[in-house]
């Protein structure tokens, strides 16, 4: 028994070691600074939405949140990547702590939406990616709809929009070398989804939400 | 170890002394609101002030640790500012690998190189090898869209940030002419990159405030509002005087002593021209500092502009004499 509670002890203290030197290393290597547009750091329940164009983008915008909100934000993620191999395993399930969405096996009546909502329960924040894939330009695609039904569900959840700069440069699709150039990471101003709000009008406001903050940053 | 000598304490001693006075003058200036004096201007002061402690811790560590760690340093800063100028460089997904080596293999190369002394491969690993690699790496992409000009921009990155900055800690290992017999000067290579640090930073400073006279004639206005021919002229002259002054702390002894001003001119001049040539790069792109994107201040950059320029004619011209008075002093001996 003690030794059993010696030995989680033992883990939760090695994840949560690698939890912050990840963290700081992702700080370094991404040289990203990270700016609070009309928006500050809290503990409340977040989605923090961003665009995707490199696999790195979920920890980059998880390393560069405060620690005590670090340990309450799970980053979504496809099961089929982060479940393959043994440090992949443990990196998502231990030290990110994600919620890992099965895209092989969506079902009715237990989507993925379904499966968010019972993980992060009244405690947790999430990173999500709704333009589905990694985009390989500067544009933001079209929104995935599966953020208006988490806030259907969930309406209280404060939305976040986060454009991260320059990642498409450093690793690029289908490359696997990066290049440390700098990156950016910006935070913009809550919204919510209004009572009522048509889904197409919701998804392409939210879409417009971060691509304002891309034209404040005055880059492509 | 332990610096002992005088012109070593001198120096670093008084050094510290000024950089005191200079924050307390700093924070006096940010409390008064009513000095008159331009907001912009205190707070330009500020910083300088700032990233002079920044420099002068690093160059302390060349006196009480290892020549090997400011070598480290400057790898650092080097990388650092190398990841500046090439964000801020429209590059293409074509370029993906050949930035890669350019970052993870010539930069680290350039300063082991350096390390270990090996003048004849350093010098010419990137102005050689560097420079033909590139352009076959980026041909190899299959992407020929603007070729040249993304070239050209990858090359004079990695020469000015990496190349030219890498001769600043190269002076650590530059061969000086032999001391009198009798004679033992351990941290007089320690001291010549100290003082030129220094003057680097001085002759910017000098330049600034002969710019602040009025009625000012500017060299450049489409590239520089404040760079003037007074602040060149005024800035030049009086780093060569206090550089004059220093003689005692740099390798230029004896009937040479006024190599010390000859050189805190070349540097001054050679500053100058970096400082420009980084505007002239920085209008281009419509930003204001290297770290615009970066950081909400300048960027690494933005401060190392001069000692970039000013760095590999400094070596070479310390090289040059040192060798001429190491063939005297073996011809008086043979």
């Amino acid at each position: 028994m003690a030794r059993e509670a010696l030995s989680s002890w033992g883990s939760d203290l090695a994840s949560s070691l690698v939890r912050s030197s990840l963290a700081v290393l992702a700080r370094f290597v991404s040289g990203a600074s990270v700016r609070w547009l009309d928006c500050q750091p809290d503990t409340c329940q977040r989605v923090y939405f961003a665009n995707h164009t490199s696999h790195l983008d979920a920890v980059v915008l998880w390393s560069a949140l405060p620690p005590e909100v670090r340990v309450l934000t799970r980053p979504v993620a496809a099961k089929d990547y982060w479940m393959a191999g043994p440090i992949r395993r443990f990196l998502s399930c231990r030290v990110f702590n994600a919620i890992l969405i099965d895209r092989t096996d969506i079902k009715v009546h237990r989507s993925p939406v379904d499966l968010m909502i019972g993980e992060i329960g009244h405690q947790y924040s999430i990173i999500v990616f709704p333009e589905g894939g990694r985009s390989s330009g500067p544009d933001i695609q079209e929104f995935k709809s599966g953020l208006y039904y988490l806030c259907r569900r969930r309406p209280d959840l404060e939305l976040i929009p986060v454009y991260i700069e320059n990642m498409n440069r450093i690793l690029p699709r289908g490359e696997v070398l990066p290049v440390p150039l700098l990156t950016g990471i910006t935070f913009g101003p809550p919204m919510w989804l209004e009572a009522g709000e048509p889904k197409h009008h919701f998804l392409a406001r939210a879409r417009e939400a971060i691509r304002r903050i891309q034209h404040l940053r005055g880059s492509s | 170890m332990l610096v002992s000598d005088f012109k070593t304490l001198g120096l670093i001693g008084g050094v510290l002394v000024l950089l005191a006075i200079a924050s307390a003058v700093a924070q006096i200036l940010a409390r008064r609101t009513d000095s008159g004096l331009d907001r912009a201007i205190v707070d330009t002061f500020r910083r300088r002030v700032r990233s002079w402690w920044v420099l002068y811790a690093l160059l302390a560590f060349a006196f009480f640790v290892h020549p090997t760690a400011t070598i480290v340093l400057f790898f650092f800063i080097s990388f650092w500012a190398l990841r500046e100028f090439i964000t801020l460089t429209p590059t293409r997904p074509g370029d993906q690998r050949t930035l890669f080596w350019v970052f993870v293999v010539c930069t680290p190369a350039q300063f082991v190189l350096v390390g270990l002394k090996q003048y004849e491969l350093y010098s010419i690993l990137i102005p050689v090898y560097a420079f033909l690699l590139i352009p076959a790496g980026i041909a190899l992409s299959g992407d020929a869209k603007r070729f040249l000009e993304r070239t050209a921009k990858i090359q004079s990155g990695l020469l000015i940030s990496v190349y030219c900055l890498s001769f600043a800690p190269a002076l650590l290992t530059v061969d000086l002419p032999k001391l009198p017999s009798g004679f033992e000067d351990p941290y007089r290579h320690a001291r010549l990159l100290f003082f030129f640090v220094l003057m680097t930073q001085l002759s910017d400073a000098l330049q600034y405030a002969w710019s602040q006279i009025p009625n000012k004639h500017l060299v450049v206005p489409e590239i520089s509002p404040t760079r003037s021919w007074e602040g060149l002229f005024g800035g030049t002259a009086s780093a060569m005087l206090l550089g004059g002054a220093l003689w005692w702390a740099t390798p230029f002894q004896g009937a040479d002593w006024w190599m010390a001003a000859v050189m805190s001119g070349v540097i001054s001049v050679m500053a100058f021209a970096g400082g420009l040539s980084m505007s002239a790069i920085k209008r281009d792109r419509g930003v204001h500092d290297y770290g615009t994107l970066v950081e909400g201040h300048g960027g690494v950059l933005d401060r190392i502009d001069s000692i970039c320029f000013a760095a590999p004619v400094f070596f070479h011209l310390t090289r040059l004499w040192a060798n001429w008075v190491i063939s005297a002093q073996s011809q008086t001996l043979s």
